[in-house]
Protein backbone atom coordinates (compact mmCIF):
# COMPACT_ATOMS: atom_id res chain seq x y z
CA UNK A 1 0.00 0.00 0.00
CA UNK A 2 1.46 3.56 -0.96
CA UNK A 3 1.97 6.15 1.01
CA UNK A 4 2.12 9.50 -0.21
CA UNK A 5 5.25 11.18 -0.47
CA UNK A 6 6.06 14.87 -0.96
CA UNK A 7 7.77 14.35 -4.11
CA UNK A 8 11.71 16.23 -4.69
CA UNK A 9 11.71 20.36 -4.19
CA UNK A 10 11.96 21.50 -7.83
CA UNK A 11 15.21 22.89 -9.20
CA UNK A 12 15.59 26.50 -8.18
CA UNK A 13 15.49 28.23 -11.53
CA UNK A 14 13.12 28.39 -14.34
CA UNK A 15 9.91 27.22 -11.83
CA UNK A 16 11.48 28.85 -9.19
CA UNK A 17 8.60 31.12 -8.60
CA UNK A 18 6.05 28.39 -8.77
CA UNK A 19 8.21 26.44 -6.50
CA UNK A 20 7.71 28.91 -3.63
CA UNK A 21 4.15 28.97 -4.63
CA UNK A 22 3.10 25.48 -4.56
CA UNK A 23 5.77 23.91 -1.72
CA UNK A 24 4.32 21.66 0.69
CA UNK A 25 0.83 21.74 -0.98
CA UNK A 26 1.26 18.88 -3.59
CA UNK A 27 2.31 14.72 -3.32
CA UNK A 28 2.89 12.44 -5.48
CA UNK A 29 0.72 8.96 -5.29
CA UNK A 30 2.47 5.93 -5.01
CA UNK A 31 -0.13 4.49 -6.91
CA UNK A 32 -1.09 5.91 -10.34
CA UNK A 33 2.60 8.51 -9.85
CA UNK A 34 0.91 11.63 -10.18
CA UNK A 35 0.83 15.09 -8.84
CA UNK A 36 -1.91 15.55 -6.67
CA UNK A 37 -3.05 18.58 -4.49
CA UNK A 38 -2.64 18.24 -0.93
CA UNK A 39 -6.01 19.36 -0.31
CA UNK A 40 -7.94 17.45 -2.93
CA UNK A 41 -6.08 14.44 -1.09
CA UNK A 42 -7.22 15.35 2.60
CA UNK A 43 -10.85 15.87 1.24
CA UNK A 44 -10.95 12.77 -0.11
CA UNK A 45 -9.87 11.13 3.42
CA UNK A 46 -6.35 10.55 1.30
CA UNK A 47 -7.53 8.33 -1.25
CA UNK A 48 -6.06 9.35 -4.67
CA UNK A 49 -8.90 10.65 -6.62
CA UNK A 50 -7.22 9.66 -9.59
CA UNK A 51 -6.70 5.96 -9.34
CA UNK A 52 -8.50 4.76 -5.81
CA UNK A 53 -5.20 3.84 -3.96
CA UNK A 54 -5.49 3.71 0.17
CA UNK A 55 -2.90 6.29 1.54
CA UNK A 56 -2.84 5.54 5.53
CA UNK A 57 -4.52 7.50 7.18
CA UNK A 58 -4.21 8.48 11.20
CA UNK A 59 -6.34 7.40 14.38
CA UNK A 60 -7.91 10.76 14.59
CA UNK A 61 -8.86 11.00 10.86
CA UNK A 62 -10.49 8.02 11.16
CA UNK A 63 -12.49 8.43 13.82
CA UNK A 64 -13.38 11.69 12.01
CA UNK A 65 -14.60 9.79 9.43
CA UNK A 66 -16.95 7.52 11.42
CA UNK A 67 -18.44 9.17 14.03
CA UNK A 68 -21.54 11.57 13.10
CA UNK A 69 -19.11 14.15 14.90
CA UNK A 70 -17.99 15.03 18.29
CA UNK A 71 -16.58 11.85 20.58
CA UNK A 72 -15.39 11.54 23.38
CA UNK A 73 -12.17 9.82 23.96
CA UNK A 74 -11.37 7.88 26.52
CA UNK A 75 -8.68 6.13 28.69
CA UNK A 76 -6.33 8.59 26.90
CA UNK A 77 -3.58 9.13 29.57
CA UNK A 78 -2.72 5.23 29.90
CA UNK A 79 1.14 4.97 29.25
CA UNK A 80 3.29 2.09 29.65
CA UNK A 81 5.85 1.84 32.57
CA UNK A 82 8.87 -0.13 30.36
CA UNK A 83 8.20 -3.12 32.28
CA UNK A 84 11.31 -4.87 30.48
CA UNK A 85 13.29 -2.18 30.76
CA UNK A 86 14.22 -2.65 27.06
CA UNK A 87 16.96 -1.03 25.33
CA UNK A 88 17.58 -1.13 21.82
CA UNK A 89 19.26 1.79 19.72
CA UNK A 90 17.85 4.15 22.22
CA UNK A 91 16.20 3.43 25.70
CA UNK A 92 12.40 2.04 24.88
CA UNK A 93 11.02 4.93 28.00
CA UNK A 94 12.83 7.63 25.38
CA UNK A 95 11.38 6.20 22.36
CA UNK A 96 8.26 6.29 23.88
CA UNK A 97 8.49 10.03 25.51
CA UNK A 98 9.66 10.99 21.81
CA UNK A 99 6.40 9.22 19.89
CA UNK A 100 4.28 10.29 22.85
CA UNK A 101 5.31 13.90 22.46
CA UNK A 102 5.29 13.48 17.95
CA UNK A 103 1.77 12.50 18.14
CA UNK A 104 0.03 13.48 21.11
CA UNK A 105 -1.15 10.12 22.01
CA UNK A 106 -0.09 7.92 25.17
CA UNK A 107 0.59 5.07 22.78
CA UNK A 108 -0.62 3.36 19.81
CA UNK A 109 -4.19 3.60 19.77
CA UNK A 110 -7.44 6.12 20.22
CA UNK A 111 -10.54 4.68 22.07
CA UNK A 112 -13.71 6.57 21.38
CA UNK A 113 -17.48 6.78 22.19
CA UNK A 114 -19.93 8.02 20.04
CA UNK A 115 -22.64 8.64 17.30
CA UNK A 116 -22.35 6.43 13.89
CA UNK A 117 -25.57 7.00 11.77
CA UNK A 118 -27.40 7.95 14.86
CA UNK A 119 -26.10 5.00 16.54
CA UNK A 120 -24.20 4.68 19.95
CA UNK A 121 -21.00 2.63 18.93
CA UNK A 122 -17.76 2.59 20.99
CA UNK A 123 -14.94 2.42 18.35
CA UNK A 124 -11.13 2.12 18.95
CA UNK A 125 -8.69 3.41 15.87
CA UNK A 126 -4.97 2.17 15.54
CA UNK A 127 -2.23 4.80 14.74
CA UNK A 128 -0.12 3.09 12.85
CA UNK A 129 2.55 5.99 13.25
CA UNK A 130 3.06 5.10 16.50
CA UNK A 131 5.91 2.51 16.73
CA UNK A 132 4.35 1.27 13.51
CA UNK A 133 0.98 0.75 15.24
CA UNK A 134 1.95 -2.06 17.53
CA UNK A 135 0.44 -3.48 20.95
CA UNK A 136 2.36 -3.53 23.79
CA UNK A 137 0.00 -3.46 27.49
CA UNK A 138 -1.45 0.12 26.78
CA UNK A 139 -2.99 -1.49 23.51
CA UNK A 140 -4.18 -4.30 24.90
CA UNK A 141 -5.84 -2.78 28.12
CA UNK A 142 -7.74 0.09 26.29
CA UNK A 143 -9.07 -2.71 23.75
CA UNK A 144 -10.48 -4.70 26.65
CA UNK A 145 -11.97 -1.47 28.50
CA UNK A 146 -13.40 -1.05 25.37
CA UNK A 147 -14.80 -4.70 25.22
CA UNK A 148 -16.05 -4.24 28.69
CA UNK A 149 -18.03 -1.14 28.24
CA UNK A 150 -19.73 -2.72 25.38
CA UNK A 151 -20.86 -5.33 26.86
CA UNK A 152 -22.13 -3.65 30.30
CA UNK A 153 -24.05 -0.76 28.47
CA UNK A 154 -24.72 -3.24 25.04
CA UNK A 155 -23.20 -0.93 22.43
CA UNK A 156 -21.65 -2.40 19.53
CA UNK A 157 -17.45 -2.04 19.29
CA UNK A 158 -15.66 -1.46 16.11
CA UNK A 159 -11.84 -2.10 15.90
CA UNK A 160 -9.68 -0.25 12.89
CA UNK A 161 -6.77 -2.57 12.63
CA UNK A 162 -3.47 -0.59 11.37
CA UNK A 163 -0.86 -2.60 13.22
CA UNK A 164 2.33 -4.34 12.51
CA UNK A 165 1.84 -7.02 15.58
CA UNK A 166 2.81 -7.70 19.01
CA UNK A 167 5.56 -4.59 20.44
CA UNK A 168 8.79 -6.48 21.07
CA UNK A 169 10.11 -3.89 23.79
CA UNK A 170 7.33 -4.98 25.82
CA UNK A 171 8.23 -9.31 25.31
CA UNK A 172 5.45 -11.84 26.78
CA UNK A 173 3.31 -9.41 28.30
CA UNK A 174 2.81 -7.85 24.64
CA UNK A 175 2.26 -11.38 23.66
CA UNK A 176 -0.19 -12.07 26.76
CA UNK A 177 -2.64 -9.27 25.53
CA UNK A 178 -3.74 -11.42 22.48
CA UNK A 179 -4.89 -13.35 24.72
CA UNK A 180 -6.19 -11.05 27.39
CA UNK A 181 -8.14 -9.24 24.16
CA UNK A 182 -9.64 -12.46 22.33
CA UNK A 183 -10.89 -14.36 25.60
CA UNK A 184 -12.87 -10.81 26.33
CA UNK A 185 -13.84 -11.19 22.84
CA UNK A 186 -15.54 -14.45 24.04
CA UNK A 187 -17.93 -12.57 26.56
CA UNK A 188 -18.86 -10.25 23.67
CA UNK A 189 -19.66 -13.19 21.66
CA UNK A 190 -21.55 -14.49 24.26
CA UNK A 191 -23.56 -11.80 25.14
CA UNK A 192 -24.32 -11.07 21.55
CA UNK A 193 -22.86 -7.54 21.26
CA UNK A 194 -21.52 -7.01 17.96
CA UNK A 195 -18.11 -6.54 17.12
CA UNK A 196 -17.00 -5.43 13.98
CA UNK A 197 -13.30 -5.97 12.47
CA UNK A 198 -12.13 -3.29 9.81
CA UNK A 199 -8.76 -4.36 8.49
CA UNK A 200 -6.61 -1.51 7.00
CA UNK A 201 -2.93 -0.97 5.61
CA UNK A 202 -0.93 -2.82 7.40
CA UNK A 203 -2.87 -5.50 9.75
CA UNK A 204 -0.18 -8.26 10.61
CA UNK A 205 1.12 -10.53 13.21
CA UNK A 206 -0.37 -10.63 16.67
CA UNK A 207 -3.22 -8.49 15.93
CA UNK A 208 -4.19 -10.50 12.89
CA UNK A 209 -3.68 -13.16 15.12
CA UNK A 210 -5.96 -12.51 17.83
CA UNK A 211 -9.01 -9.35 17.30
CA UNK A 212 -8.53 -8.32 14.07
CA UNK A 213 -9.84 -11.93 12.76
CA UNK A 214 -12.35 -12.09 15.29
CA UNK A 215 -15.16 -9.81 14.29
CA UNK A 216 -18.85 -10.73 13.81
CA UNK A 217 -17.42 -9.44 10.06
CA UNK A 218 -13.92 -8.76 9.06
CA UNK A 219 -13.58 -6.05 6.63
CA UNK A 220 -10.57 -4.57 4.91
CA UNK A 221 -10.20 -1.44 2.93
CA UNK A 222 -8.64 -2.32 -0.68
CA UNK A 223 -4.98 -3.79 -1.11
CA UNK A 224 -3.91 -3.35 2.68
CA UNK A 225 -1.47 -5.81 4.02
CA UNK A 226 -3.12 -8.14 6.14
CA UNK A 227 -1.53 -11.68 7.02
CA UNK A 228 0.42 -13.13 9.96
CA UNK A 229 3.66 -13.06 8.85
CA UNK A 230 5.75 -10.49 7.34
CA UNK A 231 6.33 -10.71 3.81
CA UNK A 232 10.42 -10.59 3.81
CA UNK A 233 9.93 -12.92 6.72
CA UNK A 234 8.51 -15.51 4.55
CA UNK A 235 10.18 -14.80 1.58
CA UNK A 236 13.60 -16.11 3.69
CA UNK A 237 12.36 -19.05 5.19
CA UNK A 238 10.87 -20.00 1.91
CA UNK A 239 13.92 -18.59 -0.47
CA UNK A 240 11.28 -17.68 -3.37
CA UNK A 241 9.72 -14.40 -4.45
CA UNK A 242 6.01 -13.94 -3.23
CA UNK A 243 3.15 -13.91 -5.59
CA UNK A 244 1.84 -10.64 -7.03
CA UNK A 245 -0.90 -9.07 -4.34
CA UNK A 246 -0.29 -12.05 -1.72
CA UNK A 247 -1.69 -10.93 1.72
CA UNK A 248 -3.48 -7.95 0.35
CA UNK A 249 -7.18 -7.77 0.87
CA UNK A 250 -7.89 -9.04 -2.24
CA UNK A 251 -6.19 -12.00 -1.87
CA UNK A 252 -7.92 -12.54 1.96
CA UNK A 253 -11.21 -12.33 0.37
CA UNK A 254 -10.40 -14.77 -2.61
CA UNK A 255 -9.28 -17.10 0.08
CA UNK A 256 -12.24 -17.04 2.05
CA UNK A 257 -10.55 -14.50 5.19
CA UNK A 258 -12.37 -11.44 4.79
CA UNK A 259 -16.22 -10.49 4.56
CA UNK A 260 -15.62 -7.53 2.34
CA UNK A 261 -13.21 -5.14 0.73
CA UNK A 262 -14.94 -1.85 1.38
CA UNK A 263 -13.32 1.30 0.06
CA UNK A 264 -12.38 3.57 2.85
CA UNK A 265 -15.22 6.32 1.82
CA UNK A 266 -17.88 3.64 1.67
CA UNK A 267 -16.72 1.98 4.83
CA UNK A 268 -19.19 4.25 7.47
CA UNK A 269 -21.79 3.23 4.88
CA UNK A 270 -21.43 -0.75 5.28
CA UNK A 271 -20.90 -0.47 8.76
CA UNK A 272 -24.11 1.15 9.89
CA UNK A 273 -25.96 -0.85 7.30
CA UNK A 274 -24.33 -4.16 9.07
CA UNK A 275 -25.29 -2.52 12.70
CA UNK A 276 -28.68 -1.79 11.49
CA UNK A 277 -28.59 -5.54 9.99
CA UNK A 278 -27.53 -6.47 13.56
CA UNK A 279 -29.38 -4.48 16.18
CA UNK A 280 -32.29 -3.07 14.27
CA UNK A 281 -33.40 0.60 13.06
CA UNK A 282 -32.03 3.25 15.79
CA UNK A 283 -34.24 3.92 18.12
CA UNK B 1 58.87 -19.55 -3.67
CA UNK B 2 57.10 -18.04 -0.23
CA UNK B 3 56.54 -21.18 2.65
CA UNK B 4 52.91 -21.83 2.59
CA UNK B 5 53.20 -21.42 6.35
CA UNK B 6 55.37 -19.19 7.18
CA UNK B 7 58.22 -19.93 9.97
CA UNK B 8 57.59 -18.16 13.32
CA UNK B 9 59.11 -15.19 12.83
CA UNK B 10 60.92 -14.91 16.68
CA UNK B 11 60.46 -11.37 16.62
CA UNK B 12 56.70 -10.66 16.14
CA UNK B 13 54.57 -9.85 18.79
CA UNK B 14 52.25 -13.28 20.12
CA UNK B 15 48.78 -12.86 19.89
CA UNK B 16 47.39 -13.37 22.85
CA UNK B 17 43.38 -13.64 24.44
CA UNK B 18 43.53 -11.51 27.19
CA UNK B 19 40.57 -12.95 28.53
CA UNK B 20 38.49 -16.57 28.20
CA UNK B 21 35.27 -16.23 26.11
CA UNK B 22 32.58 -14.82 28.22
CA UNK B 23 30.12 -17.66 29.02
CA UNK B 24 26.68 -17.21 27.47
CA UNK B 25 24.62 -15.58 29.80
CA UNK B 26 21.55 -17.13 31.53
CA UNK B 27 18.82 -15.60 28.89
CA UNK B 28 21.05 -17.10 25.87
CA UNK B 29 21.99 -20.67 28.20
CA UNK B 30 18.24 -21.15 28.67
CA UNK B 31 17.70 -20.59 24.54
CA UNK B 32 20.11 -22.72 23.35
CA UNK B 33 18.95 -25.68 26.07
CA UNK B 34 15.60 -24.91 25.14
CA UNK B 35 16.29 -25.80 21.86
CA UNK B 36 18.76 -28.61 23.03
CA UNK B 37 19.12 -31.35 20.18
CA UNK B 38 18.27 -33.90 23.06
CA UNK B 39 15.99 -31.75 24.75
CA UNK B 40 12.87 -33.74 25.80
CA UNK B 41 9.96 -33.39 22.92
CA UNK B 42 6.53 -33.50 23.51
CA UNK B 43 6.03 -37.41 22.56
CA UNK B 44 9.06 -38.19 24.93
CA UNK B 45 6.60 -36.97 27.82
CA UNK B 46 3.60 -38.72 26.68
CA UNK B 47 4.99 -41.77 26.34
CA UNK B 48 6.42 -41.71 29.89
CA UNK B 49 3.17 -39.93 31.48
CA UNK B 50 0.31 -41.80 29.81
CA UNK B 51 -1.32 -44.82 29.43
CA UNK B 52 -3.42 -46.11 26.17
CA UNK B 53 -2.60 -42.97 24.08
CA UNK B 54 -4.15 -43.11 21.04
CA UNK B 55 -3.57 -40.03 18.13
CA UNK B 56 -6.95 -38.04 16.85
CA UNK B 57 -5.93 -36.74 13.83
CA UNK B 58 -7.00 -34.15 11.00
CA UNK B 59 -8.89 -31.07 11.49
CA UNK B 60 -12.26 -32.36 8.96
CA UNK B 61 -11.37 -29.32 6.58
CA UNK B 62 -7.83 -29.49 4.93
CA UNK B 63 -5.53 -32.21 6.30
CA UNK B 64 -3.52 -33.57 9.56
CA UNK B 65 -0.33 -31.72 10.63
CA UNK B 66 1.99 -33.63 12.23
CA UNK B 67 3.72 -30.37 13.72
CA UNK B 68 0.38 -31.14 16.88
CA UNK B 69 0.21 -34.46 18.01
CA UNK B 70 -3.55 -34.44 19.84
CA UNK B 71 -4.85 -37.90 21.04
CA UNK B 72 -6.41 -39.15 24.10
CA UNK B 73 -4.68 -40.84 27.01
CA UNK B 74 -4.95 -41.80 30.73
CA UNK B 75 -2.70 -40.20 33.25
CA UNK B 76 -2.63 -42.15 36.66
CA UNK B 77 -5.83 -42.88 35.44
CA UNK B 78 -7.49 -40.20 35.04
CA UNK B 79 -8.76 -39.57 31.26
CA UNK B 80 -6.98 -36.69 29.66
CA UNK B 81 -6.61 -35.16 26.59
CA UNK B 82 -3.21 -34.40 24.91
CA UNK B 83 -2.35 -31.43 22.48
CA UNK B 84 1.16 -31.22 21.66
CA UNK B 85 3.22 -29.44 19.64
CA UNK B 86 5.79 -31.68 18.25
CA UNK B 87 9.30 -31.34 17.09
CA UNK B 88 11.26 -33.91 15.42
CA UNK B 89 14.60 -35.17 16.37
CA UNK B 90 16.32 -36.86 13.09
CA UNK B 91 16.12 -34.94 10.10
CA UNK B 92 13.50 -37.77 8.28
CA UNK B 93 11.26 -36.63 11.35
CA UNK B 94 12.02 -32.59 11.47
CA UNK B 95 10.81 -32.60 8.02
CA UNK B 96 7.60 -34.58 9.00
CA UNK B 97 6.95 -32.48 11.64
CA UNK B 98 8.13 -29.09 9.96
CA UNK B 99 10.46 -28.35 12.84
CA UNK B 100 7.29 -28.22 15.21
CA UNK B 101 6.06 -25.33 13.29
CA UNK B 102 2.16 -25.79 13.49
CA UNK B 103 0.03 -24.69 9.62
CA UNK B 104 -3.28 -23.39 10.08
CA UNK B 105 -4.86 -27.14 9.98
CA UNK B 106 -2.69 -28.02 12.94
CA UNK B 107 -4.26 -25.27 15.02
CA UNK B 108 -7.86 -26.47 13.80
CA UNK B 109 -7.30 -30.12 14.97
CA UNK B 110 -6.41 -28.61 18.18
CA UNK B 111 -9.20 -26.63 18.78
CA UNK B 112 -11.56 -29.58 17.24
CA UNK B 113 -9.88 -31.88 19.73
CA UNK B 114 -10.16 -29.69 22.65
CA UNK B 115 -13.68 -29.12 21.77
CA UNK B 116 -14.35 -32.82 21.91
CA UNK B 117 -12.92 -33.11 25.20
CA UNK B 118 -15.22 -30.21 26.39
CA UNK B 119 -18.15 -32.45 25.18
CA UNK B 120 -17.21 -34.97 27.35
CA UNK B 121 -15.99 -32.90 30.51
CA UNK B 122 -12.22 -34.27 30.33
CA UNK B 123 -9.33 -31.91 30.83
CA UNK B 124 -6.87 -31.00 28.59
CA UNK B 125 -2.98 -30.85 28.29
CA UNK B 126 -1.28 -28.88 26.10
CA UNK B 127 2.68 -29.03 25.71
CA UNK B 128 4.31 -25.69 24.13
CA UNK B 129 7.57 -26.21 22.00
CA UNK B 130 7.62 -24.35 18.50
CA UNK B 131 9.86 -21.94 17.13
CA UNK B 132 6.84 -20.35 15.98
CA UNK B 133 3.93 -20.67 13.34
CA UNK B 134 4.69 -21.31 10.09
CA UNK B 135 5.39 -18.55 7.91
CA UNK B 136 4.53 -19.85 4.10
CA UNK B 137 2.86 -19.05 1.60
CA UNK B 138 0.41 -22.14 1.93
CA UNK B 139 -0.60 -20.93 5.97
CA UNK B 140 -1.26 -17.78 5.06
CA UNK B 141 -3.54 -18.75 2.20
CA UNK B 142 -5.60 -21.15 4.51
CA UNK B 143 -5.42 -18.33 7.53
CA UNK B 144 -3.27 -18.97 9.90
CA UNK B 145 -3.88 -15.81 11.94
CA UNK B 146 -7.89 -16.78 12.10
CA UNK B 147 -6.34 -20.07 13.37
CA UNK B 148 -4.59 -18.67 15.90
CA UNK B 149 -6.89 -16.31 16.85
CA UNK B 150 -9.83 -18.46 17.19
CA UNK B 151 -7.85 -20.84 19.15
CA UNK B 152 -7.18 -17.80 22.07
CA UNK B 153 -11.06 -16.66 21.94
CA UNK B 154 -12.75 -20.42 21.96
CA UNK B 155 -9.94 -22.06 24.77
CA UNK B 156 -11.00 -19.18 26.84
CA UNK B 157 -14.41 -20.70 27.18
CA UNK B 158 -13.67 -24.15 27.62
CA UNK B 159 -15.84 -25.51 30.34
CA UNK B 160 -13.08 -28.17 31.68
CA UNK B 161 -9.74 -27.76 32.97
CA UNK B 162 -6.68 -26.58 30.84
CA UNK B 163 -3.12 -27.03 32.29
CA UNK B 164 -0.35 -25.85 29.86
CA UNK B 165 3.34 -26.73 29.99
CA UNK B 166 5.94 -24.65 28.08
CA UNK B 167 8.60 -27.41 27.59
CA UNK B 168 11.00 -25.88 25.38
CA UNK B 169 10.54 -23.23 22.83
CA UNK B 170 6.94 -20.63 23.50
CA UNK B 171 7.52 -19.59 19.78
CA UNK B 172 5.05 -16.15 20.33
CA UNK B 173 1.73 -16.82 18.86
CA UNK B 174 2.44 -20.27 17.41
CA UNK B 175 2.53 -21.45 20.97
CA UNK B 176 -0.09 -18.96 22.50
CA UNK B 177 -2.47 -20.33 20.04
CA UNK B 178 -2.46 -23.56 22.57
CA UNK B 179 -1.91 -21.63 25.35
CA UNK B 180 -4.83 -20.07 27.18
CA UNK B 181 -5.29 -22.03 30.24
CA UNK B 182 -6.15 -22.01 34.09
CA UNK B 183 -2.89 -23.16 34.36
CA UNK B 184 0.65 -22.15 32.32
CA UNK B 185 3.60 -23.64 33.55
CA UNK B 186 7.19 -23.38 31.93
CA UNK B 187 10.01 -26.09 32.42
CA UNK B 188 12.80 -24.33 34.12
CA UNK B 189 14.72 -24.16 30.81
CA UNK B 190 12.14 -23.32 28.27
CA UNK B 191 11.80 -19.95 26.84
CA UNK B 192 8.25 -18.22 25.94
CA UNK B 193 8.66 -15.41 23.86
CA UNK B 194 6.56 -12.50 21.42
CA UNK B 195 9.65 -12.89 19.22
CA UNK B 196 12.61 -15.37 18.45
CA UNK B 197 15.51 -13.62 19.85
CA UNK B 198 17.43 -13.83 16.28
CA UNK B 199 14.88 -11.65 14.44
CA UNK B 200 14.41 -9.62 17.29
CA UNK B 201 18.26 -9.00 16.86
CA UNK B 202 17.70 -8.56 12.68
CA UNK B 203 15.40 -5.56 13.83
CA UNK B 204 16.90 -3.78 16.54
CA UNK B 205 20.70 -4.41 15.61
CA UNK B 206 20.17 -5.29 12.05
CA UNK B 207 22.19 -8.40 13.18
CA UNK B 208 20.37 -11.79 13.00
CA UNK B 209 23.77 -12.79 14.70
CA UNK B 210 23.34 -11.08 17.76
CA UNK B 211 20.12 -12.95 19.16
CA UNK B 212 22.16 -13.51 22.22
CA UNK B 213 22.22 -9.43 22.99
CA UNK B 214 18.08 -9.83 21.83
CA UNK B 215 17.63 -12.83 24.39
CA UNK B 216 18.54 -10.75 27.32
CA UNK B 217 16.53 -7.60 26.37
CA UNK B 218 13.38 -9.77 25.54
CA UNK B 219 13.06 -10.84 29.25
CA UNK B 220 12.22 -14.56 27.62
CA UNK B 221 13.16 -16.66 30.73
CA UNK B 222 10.83 -18.76 32.82
CA UNK B 223 11.93 -16.68 36.17
CA UNK B 224 11.32 -13.63 33.88
CA UNK B 225 7.69 -14.63 32.78
CA UNK B 226 6.59 -15.52 36.74
CA UNK B 227 8.05 -12.47 37.64
CA UNK B 228 5.58 -10.45 35.37
CA UNK B 229 2.82 -13.03 36.33
CA UNK B 230 2.36 -14.27 33.27
CA UNK B 231 2.85 -17.56 34.19
CA UNK B 232 1.78 -19.55 37.10
CA UNK B 233 5.12 -21.88 37.83
CA UNK B 234 8.27 -23.48 37.11
CA UNK B 235 9.12 -27.09 36.35
CA UNK B 236 11.88 -27.71 37.82
CA UNK B 237 14.84 -29.54 35.43
CA UNK B 238 17.72 -32.60 36.29
CA UNK B 239 21.09 -31.41 36.67
CA UNK B 240 22.26 -29.45 33.51
CA UNK B 241 18.61 -30.13 32.10
CA UNK B 242 15.52 -31.83 31.07
CA UNK B 243 18.12 -33.50 28.28
CA UNK B 244 20.29 -35.31 30.86
CA UNK B 245 17.71 -37.48 32.70
CA UNK B 246 14.21 -37.17 30.43
CA UNK B 247 12.98 -39.47 33.01
CA UNK B 248 13.15 -36.98 36.03
CA UNK B 249 11.77 -34.41 34.10
CA UNK B 250 9.15 -36.29 33.03
CA UNK B 251 8.85 -37.16 36.77
CA UNK B 252 8.90 -33.38 37.79
CA UNK B 253 5.98 -32.57 35.24
CA UNK B 254 4.24 -35.46 36.72
CA UNK B 255 3.99 -33.85 40.04
CA UNK B 256 3.27 -30.68 38.65
CA UNK B 257 0.65 -32.43 36.78
CA UNK B 258 -1.32 -34.21 39.45
CA UNK B 259 -1.49 -30.99 41.59
CA UNK B 260 -2.38 -28.82 38.91
CA UNK B 261 -5.69 -31.97 38.36
CA UNK B 262 -6.14 -31.86 42.00
CA UNK B 263 -7.03 -28.02 42.16
CA UNK B 264 -9.06 -27.75 39.33
CA UNK B 265 -11.04 -31.10 39.32
CA UNK B 266 -13.55 -29.57 42.03
CA UNK B 267 -14.55 -26.29 40.35
CA UNK B 268 -17.80 -26.51 37.67
CA UNK B 269 -17.12 -25.47 33.99
CA UNK B 270 -18.44 -21.80 34.77
CA UNK B 271 -15.88 -21.64 37.77
CA UNK B 272 -13.13 -23.05 35.34
CA UNK B 273 -13.82 -19.86 32.73
CA UNK B 274 -14.02 -17.45 35.22
CA UNK B 275 -10.41 -18.42 36.51
CA UNK B 276 -8.86 -18.77 33.23
CA UNK B 277 -10.72 -15.40 32.12
CA UNK B 278 -9.54 -13.41 35.09
CA UNK B 279 -6.00 -14.59 34.92
CA UNK B 280 -5.57 -13.56 31.46
CA UNK B 281 -7.86 -9.67 32.11
CA UNK B 282 -4.96 -9.24 35.04
CA UNK B 283 -1.90 -9.59 32.31
CA UNK B 284 -0.31 -6.67 31.65
CA UNK B 285 -1.01 -4.01 33.93
CA UNK B 286 2.45 -1.77 33.54
CA UNK B 287 0.77 1.68 33.15
CA UNK B 288 2.84 5.08 34.83
ZN1 LIG C 1 -3.10 7.61 -7.53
Amino acid sequence: MPWFRRDKPLAKGEEGEKHVRTEGLWLKCEGCRQIIWKKDLEANWNVCPKCGAHARIDAAARLKLLFDGPYEVLDANLCSSDPLGFVDAKPYAERLAATQAATGLSDALISAAGTLAGRRVHICAMEPKFIGGSMGCVVGEKITRAIERSLEQRVPLIVVSASGGARMQEGAISLMQMAKISAALMRLDEAKVPFLSVLTDPTTGGVTASFAMLGDLNIAEPKALIGFAGPRVIEQTIRQKLPDGFQRSEFLLQHGMLDAVVPRVRMKEYLANALTFFCGPVT
Amino acid sequence: MEPETPAPDAHAAPALTPLPAPPPSKAWQRVLLARHAKRPHSLDYIERLFTHFHEIHGDRAFADDPAIVAGMGFFEERPLMVVAEQKGRDTKQKLLRNFGMPKPEGYRKALRVMQIAAKFGRPILTLLDTPGAYPGIDAEERGQAEAIARNLREMSRLPVPVICVVIGEGGSGGALALGVGNFVYMMENAVYSVISPESCAAIIYRDASRGEAAANALRLTAEDLLEFGLIDGIIPEPGEGAHTDPDAAAGALRETLRWALDQLTPLTGAQLVEHRYDKFRKMGNFFL
